[in-house]
């Protein structure tokens, strides 16, 4: 499969890229990974007209931590993620999530800025993302600008970067003691979409007393969802059977899963309710650590 | 229009003018006659297509051929010199029949090969969850797993696992 003929530049600065992008609107595209994209447009599912490979861009791949704040660049690959002490140490989420994102040569490749900037519910960081409280920075002409991570998605592969804009770091604040995280996904094979996903970030006292709670779904929404009922039932709440029973029950009416060949609706409302009550005591089992 | 770019292709440096859209894969077996490399779904699923990119692997059936401009390429040629000696991973499916038709087999060795430069000493499961982005239709992967177990071993300088088949 052959895409259809386009034309190449991979700037050396960000201000050149930014430059490009307004330059040749809409018919540009930015290249990262190009696992979503380069697929596309073999199927010709996506035909722009230009490609701005940004990986020439130095600068957009480290990993660092600053004050309270974790900072991921765009171009960070799920390969980079998997290898992170510092992202280890913080998230033991990450560990989970990246060995279910598609295969070993994809995650050579694929990066964390195209994976959110796809805007794609079936994608399994956004799920992540939004467990974690995280602030997408775009930078465009104008300059950076801050787009807390419930702004972010905003439809059908659409979220809140204009053209012309790059997504050039995550930022995510560094948990508090007594945090632990968990993600997982039910796939039918390696390499496969999430049939449903969850992502669950909590904080705990002593007591086993909730102070704070992130939920996110993947691929049972059309738009990557919080489970915000789900994380208000935890709040503040000691952690018993009944109130993980609760926020499971609430994330599964909440999700709206479409029918599909990974399963009906009734049994995608089903496996979020269960995955989220798994994720809340493996995240609850490391906050005890 | 025509992009000009630089390779490096198991050592060797070439000058091609490519189209954007040619893909890796079409640039090796085509342009280069480097025909190991084979293309077994076009979809980015099956790893046929696996080459290292700058020592790591990726399938380049998904990767553009002007993405690799700088960069350094190792295919399955590369990694033996002519009549010379094979690499462990190499003796090691030759030794434990690790092949049959042999289409997975370039993209199993290149995929191994990164696995091994990681960690010398991995486990069954580890060497499982490797080549996990690798299809092969003929062996049922276990003779795979024999094959990477004996060239870590090999590379290990350590004593080499039977290569006798199993019966069960
Ligand atoms: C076989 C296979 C299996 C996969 N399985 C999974 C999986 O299980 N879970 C999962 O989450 N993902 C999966 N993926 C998707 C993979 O993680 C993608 O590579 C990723 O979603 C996109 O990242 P990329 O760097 O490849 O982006 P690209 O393909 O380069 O870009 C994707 C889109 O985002 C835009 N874009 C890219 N970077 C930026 C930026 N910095 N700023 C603004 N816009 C940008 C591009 O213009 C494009 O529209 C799979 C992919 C493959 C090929
Ligand atoms: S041909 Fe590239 S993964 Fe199958
Ligand atoms: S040996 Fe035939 S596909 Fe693997």
């Amino acid at each position: 499969m052959i895409a259809q003929s386009f034309q190449y530049e991979s700037p050396g600065t960000l201000a050149e890229a930014i430059s490009m992008l307004n330059k040749y609107g809409e018919e540009a595209k930015i290249l990262s990974g190009g696992h979503s994209l380069i697929p596309m447009m073999k199927l010709r599912l996506a035909t722009p007209e230009w490609l701005i490979d940004i990986n020439g861009i130095p600068g957009l791949s480290d990993i660092k931590k600053e004050g309270d704040v974790i900072k991921i660049g765009a171009l960070t690959t799920e390969a980079d993620i998997e290898h992170s002490d510092l992202l280890k140490k913080h998230f033991p989420l990450f560990a989970d999530v990246t060995k279910l994102i598609a295969d070993p040569q994809v995650r050579n490749v694929a990066t964390i800025g195209g994976n959110l900037a796809h805007g794609d519910a079936a994608n399994d960081h956004p799920a992540v993302m939004l467990a974690l409280h995280a602030t997408i920075i775009a930078t465009g002409s104008g300059g950076k600008r801050s787009i807390p991570i419930d702004e972010f998605f905003q439809g059908f592969y659409m979220t809140a970067l204009q053209h012309g804009e790059i997504l050039t770091e995550i930022q995510i604040p560094v948990p508090s003691a007594g945090t632990g995280s968990a993600y997982h996904k039910l796939e039918r094979k390696v390499g496969d979409y999430a049939t449903a996903g969850v992502a669950v970030q909590l904080t705990l006292d002593g007591n086993d007393v909730c102070n704070s709670a992130g939920i996110g779904l993947t691929n049972v929404n059309p738009i990557p969802l919080r489970a915000s009922r789900s994380e208000q039932a935890l709040t503040g709440k000691r952690l018993t059977d009944e109130t993980i029973e609760e926020a499971a029950r609430y994330a599964s009416e909440d999700c709206s899963p479409s029918s599909d060949l990974r399963g009906s609706e009734e049994y995608k409302r089903h496996l979020v309710a269960v995955l989220v009550k798994r994720m809340i005591r493996k995240a609850a089992e490391r906050a005890r650590k | 229009m025509l992009k000009k770019i630089t390779v490096t292709v198991n050592e060797t440096p070439h000058h091609l003018e490519v189209e954007p859209r040619l893909l890796l894969v079409h640039m090796i077996r085509e342009l280069l006659n480097l025909t190991g490399t084979h293309i077994g779904c076009d979809t980015t699923s099956c790893g046929a297509c696996t080459i290292l990119l700058n020592g790591k692997s990726v399938k380049s059936c998904t990767i553009l051929a002007v993405q690799a401009n700088g960069k350094s390429i190792t295919t399955i040629e590369g990694l033996a010199p002519e009549g010379g000696p094979l690499t462990p991973l190499q003796e090691g499916f030759k030794e434990n029949h690790g092949l049959h038709c042999g289409f997975c087999t370039p993209g199993m060795i290149l995929r191994a090969t990164e696995l091994l430069a990681r960690n010398n000493n991995p486990t069954e499961e580890e060497i499982r969850w490797g080549i996990s982005g690798n299809l092969c239709r003929c062996t049922g992967y276990n003779n795979i797993v024999k094959a990477i177990l004996y060239a870590s071993a090999k590379m290990r300088g350590e004593a080499l696992p039977s290569t006798e088949p199993e019966f069960v």
